[in-house]
């Protein structure tokens, strides 16, 4: 562990709801349990509360670490700490594992009441929506009454989004960053092929592979694999791999030869030895389901109407999952309805990670948006 | 009377402003405060951005030489130009649409007419740098320098009316001088105008 700047040895929490959470699919969760992780103190004032949205495979475990031996911090551990851009000195941070999630958060993993059984693939599909609703809970919990900011990237950052429409007494500003108001055709596309790798890995059993006692993980692995080359640029995986090889010449074969291959295998193995693959389907499907514009006939400008919040939109220029300008489409819609917005774009060649990486000026920028008079 | 003061005179309180090249969010930043105005600032300059979000200010990171074609139609009561106009790659363009998006707008010009300017180039034989042109020919963005009679010309054949127009002096104060000797002895113009 690297103690310098961070928030150091966290403990998560859990809180347990017991009123039923009626889900935008019409079902209904008879309580539920959010796993999460605060960072700094809440104020006496209960007003400098900061929510953290995580991304498609995120959790709650966001900074610190959760023993010494861990070698890696929490996956904002960049961005969130002692004096960092969302500053724990200053900011109470609370990071929950959303709900479906396979963390500890009540999900496809956990045991549904009325079988006794474990969940599996018969846990309700979400929307961001439902995150939303059981993140106020969560708020309500916490005794807080309004965030000062709800942030999030990526899937987190449409989070952010819902939270200013859904809520907007309850929030003071919204950090949207690398997001989209909706998915493009080619964005469910990658999402539909990450579901066909898990189910129509034979040992997906239909998604009763715990029962079965099998596990999908190529599957999984292949999904996590199309995932993450969308998550890098070519510049990114040019400059870290060009085509080295492992070994010093070609080998005529079928073997992982170019450092790449090795890359994206190892990343595949990591992550399908711990990420739940209903979980996986799961939160790709809450991605392409996000259109908060979908019940005002495709208007954004109509869905964003109820927002008070003050809102940061920051894409990234190498970004190509979600590309600057369909962050810019959420700006423009909000400028046709007046919205206090602010829009940045980060020169970077990291591609629609470089959300996680504390690349100077877009740490500057989100100190300077969290901590200035709104 | 400075060109703020001329500028806080022409908007009206709580009314929203588009400030086109809005440098460090200043002016704004005192119509936010002494009009409550409401709005964006649109900038290009990465300090100047940094310096609107440290107070509160809304601001898009936006190059008005690609275009403004994402604010609708008559949706700001004022578009605020101020010192910009002579840096824009197309100004007659930027002139059509800041016209288009606000209700009015309100334009400020440095003069290439001013007699300091005239001087310099016609018996110097060089480019102009004085207190509202700082920058030396090579250095300076302001590559659209007009005159008033320039600008006004343009105003006219783009069917844009002048409804008010104050003229600076050296000192960066509104003088009293007649309006027939402004292209000549005015070093900066504020125009307030309308389509």
């Amino acid at each position: 562990m690297n103690n310098k700047d961070s928030v150091g040895i966290v403990e998560p929490s859990s809180a347990s709801f017991k009123d039923p959470l009626l889900l935008e699919c019409g079902k209904e969760l008879k309580g539920f349990e959010l796993v999460y992780e605060t960072y700094g103190k809440l104020n006496n004032e209960n007003s400098n509360a900061v929510l953290i949205c995580h991304a498609l495979s995120g959790n709650h475990h966001a900074a610190g670490y959760h023993k010494d031996s861990e070698k890696r911090a929490g996956w904002w551990d960049s961005l969130i700490g002692p004096n960092k851009a969302i500053d724990t000195n200053k900011y109470f941070v609370v990071s929950p594992n959303n709900l479906g999630g396979c963390h500890g958060t009540t999900g496809p993993i956990s045991i549904n009441p009325d079988t006794n059984k474990i969940f599996g693939p018969n846990f309700p599909v979400l929307t961001v929506r439902d995150w939303t609703n059981s993140q106020a809970m969560l708020a309500d919990h916490l005794n807080i009454k309004a965030w000062h900011a709800v942030i999030g990237g990526s899937l987190g950052g449409m989070q952010a989004l819902d939270w200013s429409i859904a809520y907007p007494e309850r929030i003071k500003k919204a950090g949207v960053i690398a997001a989209a108001p909706k998915l493009s055709a080619q964005n469910i596309a990658f999402n539909e092929v990450a579901r066909q790798a898990i189910t129509s890995d034979p040992d997906y059993q239909e998604g009763n592979y715990l029962l079965e006692n099998t596990s999908p993980k190529s599957g999984l692995r292949l999904a996590r694999m199309v995932g993450h080359i969308t998550y890098l640029s070519d510049e990114s995986m040019k400059s870290k791999f060009g085509r080295e090889l492992k070994e010093e010449k070609l080998g005529f074969g079928f073997d992982a030869e170019f450092q790449v291959e090795s890359y994206l295998r190892h990343q595949g193995d990591v992550f399908s030895d711990t990420f739940d693959a209903n979980t996986y389907l799961l939160m790709t499907k809450v991605l392409d389901y996000f259109d908060p514009a979908d019940e005002f006939n495709g208007d954004l400008m109509k869905a964003f109407e109820p927002i008070l919040a003050q809102i940061l939109v920051l894409s990234f220029s190498s970004d190509w999952r979600f590309s600057p300008s369909r962050s810019k489409e959420i700006t423009d819609a909000l400028i046709g309805v007046k919205k206090k917005v602010s829009h940045i774009e980060i020169e970077s060649s990291l591609g629609h990670d470089s959300f996680l990486f504390p690349e100077e000026r877009y740490v500057e920028v989100l100190k300077a948006f969290l901590g200035s008079p709104s | 009377m400075k060109t703020a003061e001329v500028i806080e005179n022409w908007v009206s309180s709580g009314s929203r402003i588009l400030d086109l090249g809005c440098g460090d969010g200043s002016i704004l930043e005192a119509l936010k405060l002494n009009k409550s105005v409401g709005g964006y600032g649109i900038e290009i300059d990465k300090e100047n951005i940094q310096a609107c979000l440290e107070k509160g200010l809304e601001v898009i990171e936006q190059n008005i030489d690609e275009g403004l074609s994402n604010f609708q139609d008559k949706s700001f009561d004022t578009v605020l130009v101020s010192q910009t106009i002579q840096v824009l790659k197309n100004p007659k363009q930027a002139l059509d649409e800041i016209t288009r998006i606000g209700h009015q707008s309100i334009i400020v010009i440095p003069n290439f007419g001013h007699w300091k300017s005239r001087l310099t180039v016609f018996l110097g034989g060089k480019m102009p740098v004085t207190e509202t042109l700082p920058e030396k020919w090579y250095e300076t963005p302001n590559i659209h320098l007009c005159t008033v009679a320039d600008f006004e010309n343009l105003c006219s054949e783009l069917g844009i009316v002048i409804e008010e127009k104050k003229i600076l002096n050296s000192e960066g104060k509104v003088s009293t001088i007649s309006s027939g000797w402004s292209n000549l002895l005015s070093s900066a113009v504020i125009y307030r105008l309308s389509r």
